[in-house]
């Protein structure tokens, strides 16, 4: 306590003084931090690891290493098409869905946050009611109403609601960007010549970079993982997106342990790739995002 | 507009521009001032509201107002829309002891996770809140559950809790063996097993959130505390914990909410089963609506569903958000 008083206004940044006040919650901290990353951690190894195993191996012991290591499972799958079926169809409904979402929300919330007219308000919570109800409370109103555009087992049947349920998370945290972006810019284009909307597309979409990669993170993210919309739109197995495909795998193999863990470690890879490549923004954009 | 008009006299001579009103963009040929710029700005704002107006309205708002007409007949999904019924479906869904259990058990999941998660996960913020070695290696482990998809997740923590699986064998290793359980079997048992999971996939998104939160609360406020006298706690309580309020109160909402639309790791788990025993409303949602053919029906579910998850939003806006950056969401809704 003391030593914190005497060094706290001019002292703090020297190294010594502020390991000697952390000095004492630290070996706890590494505890603990040894403990959550053991807990997370393992059970991923144990998918990854037992995948180079046999099904007699892993009944006969559960908890072992690969003796000897076998990868037919993870070939087999690899070589099978369904596996790249599966990757394709969730690839394409992400992209697209991304692709919506950024666009239309973009430019709606261009629309909310730099003009001015009648029922801006009530237009801007209209959308903000979507933040309320993700795709899976909505599930079996939009399976019906889908059936009846004849939209059922059509890629397109998953991407466009899933573009439409990340519309509102989009707009929200679009629009206070767009509108903090000081009007001078705004003005200096005018004088320049440049009509609003190529002031849209030239000074403040590349500006506003940061943002649109936060929000197509988000939406890329919560359609490549969606599992709900899919089950009820797709019978067919060709139209089957990842997180549908590891669920049906279970339970048609399910006698077939090792090869279901392959399967799921290499479900869990595009994922966990995409999230070790893009890490820092993932984690800046869900905090960022959710803090406002 | 006009006042941007007007604001900006400096700038306009500053690129020696006559001092006069310019429209935005090239000139209006006919020169008729007012009506053809306000005819442009409106064309404008279709082009750019347009189609995300038809995407929201289209696939947000048409589904649930066409399911709230569902709802109100006798409805298999084919065939004429006859069979009235008036509020039949609602009586009958609130009566289902099947579906009032599974609304108990959305309830418990987000007690538990307001119980358990959100201490757990301040704690844990709060002792890795220091420089650590390899804080950047421990923040992408502690994350990555979060990113990895329901189905997935669901189909391993499936297989590990298997009788004599990974997980029995970690607990007698570890000497715990008699701890050990039928854990997707035991309908005592299921619920907290799934929260067990839930957990695992979602901590680390608390804990990354608590953490931004921390680290967004000036030292020097801190320092302030320590310098007039107050011991660590004191300060832990009357100033960080304050500070940390919006990402609590936010963090509680997503968590609600987040509890009561549990569906995929339960239906690929146990299916909402043994016995009911881990279903969940959208769980019995499903399993009453599109897979029984009960449309009218499934759709006064997903009604109720919508309407509770609703309110639950207004009244935590009410007294738990109204100040917070995130109050904006539902400010127009609420007052």
């Amino acid at each position: 306590m003391t030593a914190a008083v005497l060094a706290a206004p001019s002292a703090a940044d020297k190294p010594g003084v502020r390991r000697r006040r952390m000095s004492l919650g630290t070996p706890i901290s590494y505890m603990a931090a040894l403990v959550v990353v053991g807990i997370t951690l393992v059970p991923i190894l144990y998918v990854v690891v037992s995948g180079f195993r046999t099904s007699a191996q892993i009944n006969t012991a559960p908890v072992a290493w690969p003796h000897p290591w076998v990868v037919s499972n993870y070939t087999a799958i690899l070589t099978s098409g369904t596996f790249w079926t599966f990757v394709m169809n969730s690839s394409i409904i992400a992209v697209v869905a991304t692709g919506l979402a950024v666009v239309c929300g973009a430019m709606a919330a261009f629309a909310l946050a730099r003009y001015s007219f009648k029922g801006r308000e009530a237009l801007f919570s209209l959308f903000m009611v979507g933040l309320l109800f993700p795709a899976s409370v909505a599930s079996l109103p939009l399976y019906l109403w889908l059936h009846n555009l004849g939209l059922l087992e059509n890629l397109m049947g998953v991407a466009i609601p899933e573009a439409a349920f990340s519309l509102p998370i989009t707009i929200f945290i679009l629009r206070p960007f767009l509108r903090a972006i000081p009007a001078e810019l705004e003005d200096a284009a005018v004088v320049d010549g440049t009509s609003r909307l190529g002031f849209f597309r030239r000074v403040l979409l590349p500006l506003s970079r940061p943002a649109i990669t936060t929000v197509a993170i988000l939406s890329f993210i919560t359609s490549w993982n969606a599992y709900l919309l899919p089950l009820l739109v797709f019978n067919n197995q060709n139209h089957y997106t990842l997180p549908l495909g590891v669920a049906t795998f279970q339970s048609t193999y399910s006698q077939d342990t090792a090869k279901i863990l392959a399967f799921a470690a290499l479900s869990m890879l595009p994922a966990l790739l995409f999230f070790m490549l893009a890490e820092r923004r993932i984690v800046g954009s869900l905090t960022g995002a959710i803090k406002g | 507009m006009k006042s941007d008009v007007v604001a900006l006299p400096e700038v306009r001579q500053g690129h020696s521009l006559p001092p006069t009103r310019t429209s935005p963009g090239p000139v209006p040929p006919s020169g008729l001032g007012r009506r053809p710029r306000h005819l442009r700005k409106y064309v404008e704002l279709t082009l750019l509201l347009g189609p995300a107006l038809v995407l929201f309205v289209g696939f947000v708002l048409v589904p649930i107002l066409v399911a709230g007409r569902y709802s109100l007949y006798n409805w298999n999904g084919m065939g004429p829309l006859t069979g009235f019924v008036g509020l039949h479906n609602y009586r009958v869904a609130l009566d289902d002891p099947v579906f009032r259990g599974a609304i108990v058990h959305n309830l418990i999941i987000a007690g538990l996770s307001l119980l358990v998660q959100l201490p757990l996960s301040l704690a844990l913020a709060f002792l890795l809140n220091r420089r650590l070695r390899g804080q950047s290696f421990l923040r992408l482990v502690t994350f990555a559950p979060y990113v990895l998809s329901e189905a997935t997740t669901a189909v391993v923590w499936l297989l590990m809790l298997q009788p004599g699986g990974f997980v029995d064998q970690v607990l007698k290793f570890l000497g715990l063996g008699g701890l050990v359980q039928l854990w997707l079997a035991n309908t005592s048992i299921v619920l907290y097993t799934m929260f067990a999971v839930i957990t695992w996939k979602y901590i680390g998104f608390g804990i990354i959130l608590f953490l931004a939160g921390l680290q967004g609360i000036p030292a020097e406020l801190r320092e302030a505390a320590a310098l007039d006298g107050a011991t660590g706690r004191q300060s832990l309580r009357h100033v960080t914990l304050p500070l940390l309020g919006p990402t609590v109160r936010i963090w509680v909402f997503l968590s609600v909410i987040g509890s009561f639309q549990l569906f995929d790791l339960v239906w690929i788990m146990t299916e909402g089963g043994p016995a009911n025993a881990s279903d969940t409303m959208v769980t019995y949602l499903i399993y009453n609506g599109p897979t029984s053919s009960e449309l009218g029906y499934g759709s006064a579910v997903a009604v109720l569903l919508f309407i509770i998850c609703f309110v639950f939003a207004l009244v935590y806006q009410r007294f738990a958000l109204r100040r917070d950056t995130a109050g904006a969401v539902t400010r127009m809704v609420g007052t």
